[in-house]
């Protein structure tokens, strides 16, 4: 057990960690940038018509409490952690005056549902092929699927989106391209609303799943064909021990410990791809809200977006981190 | 470098294929150079022309052709894929042999910088950076700012290249022929860890070129400069797949699919060169 709770305490200084770096980092950035937020708010609002000087300066005094953009740097800094910890981001401009914070949290859960699917799916397929394809090395149907999932990889996820919108949205419309569930049902669990839900769910979790599989393929093919070639294995070879034991036990057990890890590595990413694909189909996650806001001019929206995705992530990561001793027995032993 | 890059060619077909398609599309977009028109300006040519044999791809719903936007459009965009390279290949070599090489403390504080940065999500970061830039966002900012956040896994990798040269015999020979830490990791490491970051240069490019594209597809770059991604930007203004101006969302996405398959393999085969066990099991070993 001291193996154990050495590497949690361990885990959990680096959760701690990422997510203090990650809101100093935000912070950082909104304010060391050469441009004010309060101006381009006032100069956004008073763009239709003439104001009066004097309500204009009231309202640059909201916008600097609301912003939090009064007294020192440090006061400024302390007074954002206190925003973050609370989770008040104040309300939204754009859609004044429900708060940042209800708008994310209408948002998350597309979010989670839609990235969860997809990284499950990605990796599970990815590392399925990938073990088959380096344990068999001249099977020719798996090496036309390793070819096409290798072809897709290096593609970013809005052109491979993109056509698969042309393909379904146009060419061949059997699937919808826009939104998370058809508008006018009643969200509940009903099955006409959750094959709505999966339906619209199809095509941005595909574009995912096609963008992230080959990664999954290419480094999971590598690291199988070279334990194939260990001594352990070929130990159990020559004791005649059957090949699809040999492969479960032997091989892809081993070699599932680093993609695990890589799993916890590359969930940043796969959310950067999540914020295009939502946008691209208009799905109503963290990304299409994110990028809205920006389109808004939205101040508090971007800010609270940007904190609480690089919390969720952080999060997310810890979940998987806590999960990898269950499948490594090293850890556990210390 | 001569005979690699022949015997590449001759013996290893995927070397061949990419090497062939990445330089066409540089030679392609070499071409801008001589191009018969700006490549800023607009409502230059009759608008929505198809392709014909005047304008081989067509011309855009702005008037502008649409051959010689993607030449300059490819042009910007591996200019900046390259510099985001170069600029995270020099933070990956520092970082990573500087880690490896002086380990304990230093090692351990750089570690642990290196894997919170891997766990931040990079696009809303960047375009948290947008959104505060507006309109002083120039593409040298962005790469910038991208190569900032591209370096931590290459880091990695080259710090455990470098962990296992620190105990061979010829580094405790420099030491005790009295060389500086500098002149140890540049002129004993350094070559040992170049084929480590030629591969991880061409997965960053394909990154970078990514992200580029991602980014200028939703308009935050800027979008006066023709990148691949802008291209897609403005058709999408213009509405352009529900008008049928089909040419000039297609051969943009075809030039960019080329250009990443050709880099692609070319990443792939060059590991192979420098990993001799994947030679190995290619020839039935």
């Amino acid at each position: 057990m001291d193996g154990f709770a050495k590497y949690l305490v361990r885990r959990f200084f680096q959760f701690i960690l990422v997510v203090f770096l990650g809101v100093s980092l935000t912070f950082l950035i909104t304010n060391l940038s050469p441009v004010d937020p309060v101006e381009q708010t006032v100069s956004l609002m008073t763009n239709f018509g003439a104001t009066d000087p004097r309500s204009v300066e009231l309202m640059r005094e909201a916008l600097a409490e609301l912003y939090g953009l009064q007294g020192s740097f440090l006061d400024q800094y302390l007074s954002f952690w206190g925003r973050v910890l609370r989770g008040d981001f104040g309300p939204s401009l754009s859609s004044f005056p429900t708060p940042v914070m209800s708008l994310i949290m209408g948002a998350l859960p597309w979010t989670i549902g839609l990235l969860t699917l997809a990284v499950i799916i990605t990796w599970i397929l990815g590392n399925l092929l990938g073990a088959l394809a380096g344990y068999f090395r001249s099977n020719i149907p798996l090496k036309l699927a390793g070819a096409a999932v290798m072809a897709l990889h290096p593609v970013p996820a809005y052109i491979t989106g993109l056509v698969l919108l042309l393909i379904f949205g146009y060419a061949w419309p059997i699937l919808p391209i826009s939104g998370g569930a058809q508008m006018n049902l009643q969200p509940g669990l009903t099955l006409e609303y959750l094959r709505s839900l999966v339906l619209h769910g199809t095509l941005p979790a595909l574009t995912l799943v096609l963008v992230g599989i080959g990664g999954w393929f290419i480094s999971m093919r590598s690291l199988v064909s070279n334990i194939v070639t260990d001594d352990h294995v070929v130990y159990a070879e020559l004791g005649g021990v059957s090949s699809g034991t040999i492969f479960s036990q032997y091989v892809a057990r081993n070699a599932l410990l680093p993609q695990v890890t890589g799993l916890a590595l590359s969930l940043g990413g796969v959310f950067g791809g999540a914020v295009i694909t939502e946008f691209l189909f208009n799905y109503p996650g963290m990304g299409r809200l994110l990028v809205q806001g920006i389109y808004r001019g939205d101040y508090s929206l971007v800010l609270g977006v940007t904190t609480m995705s690089i919390i969720a992530v952080a999060i997310a990561v810890f979940v998987i981190d806590l999960v990898y001793p269950l499948i490594d027995p090293r850890v556990r032993l210390g | 470098m001569f005979n690699i890059l022949r015997d590449l060619l001759r013996y290893n077909v995927e070397f061949l294929i990419g090497f062939t398609l990445t330089a066409g599309i540089f030679l392609f977009a070499l071409a801008h150079f001589f191009a018969p028109y700006p490549d800023t300006a607009i409502y230059l040519l009759p608008p929505d022309m198809p392709p014909s044999p005047e304008y081989w791809l067509g011309t855009t719903s702005r008037g502008q052709d649409v051959l010689w936007q993607m030449s300059s459009a490819i042009w910007n965009t591996m200019t900046f894929g390259l510099t985001v390279t170069i600029l995270s290949r020099l933070l990956a070599v520092t970082v990573g042999m500087v880690s490896g090489y002086l380990g304990g403390k230093w090692d351990e504080a750089l570690m642990t910088l290196n894997d919170t940065l891997i766990a931040l999500p990079n696009i809303p970061i960047l375009l948290l950076v947008y959104f505060v830039m507006r309109d002083q966002m120039s593409w040298p900012v962005l790469a910038l700012t991208a190569a900032l956040l591209g370096w931590n896994h290459d880091a990695r990798l080259i710090r455990s290249v470098v962990l296992s040269l620190r105990h061979r015999e010829f580094t405790r020979h420099a030491v005790f022929a009295g060389m500086s830490v500098p002149q140890i990791l540049i002129r004993q490491h350094l070559p040992y860890v170049m084929p480590v970051v030629f591969f991880t240069a061409m997965n960053n490019l394909i990154w970078a070129i990514g992200l580029e594209v991602t980014l200028s597809v939703l308009g935050f770059s800027d979008i006066n400069r023709p990148t691949i991604g802008g291209m897609i930007y403005w058709a999408n203004q213009h509405q352009a797949i529900i008008a049928g101006i089909w040419w000039w969302i297609a051969f943009p996405i075809i030039a960019i699919v080329i250009l990443f398959l050709g880099l692609f393999l070319l990443a792939i085969s060059v590991n192979e060169y420098i990993d001799p066990r994947s030679r190995l099991s290619r020839m039935g070993g």
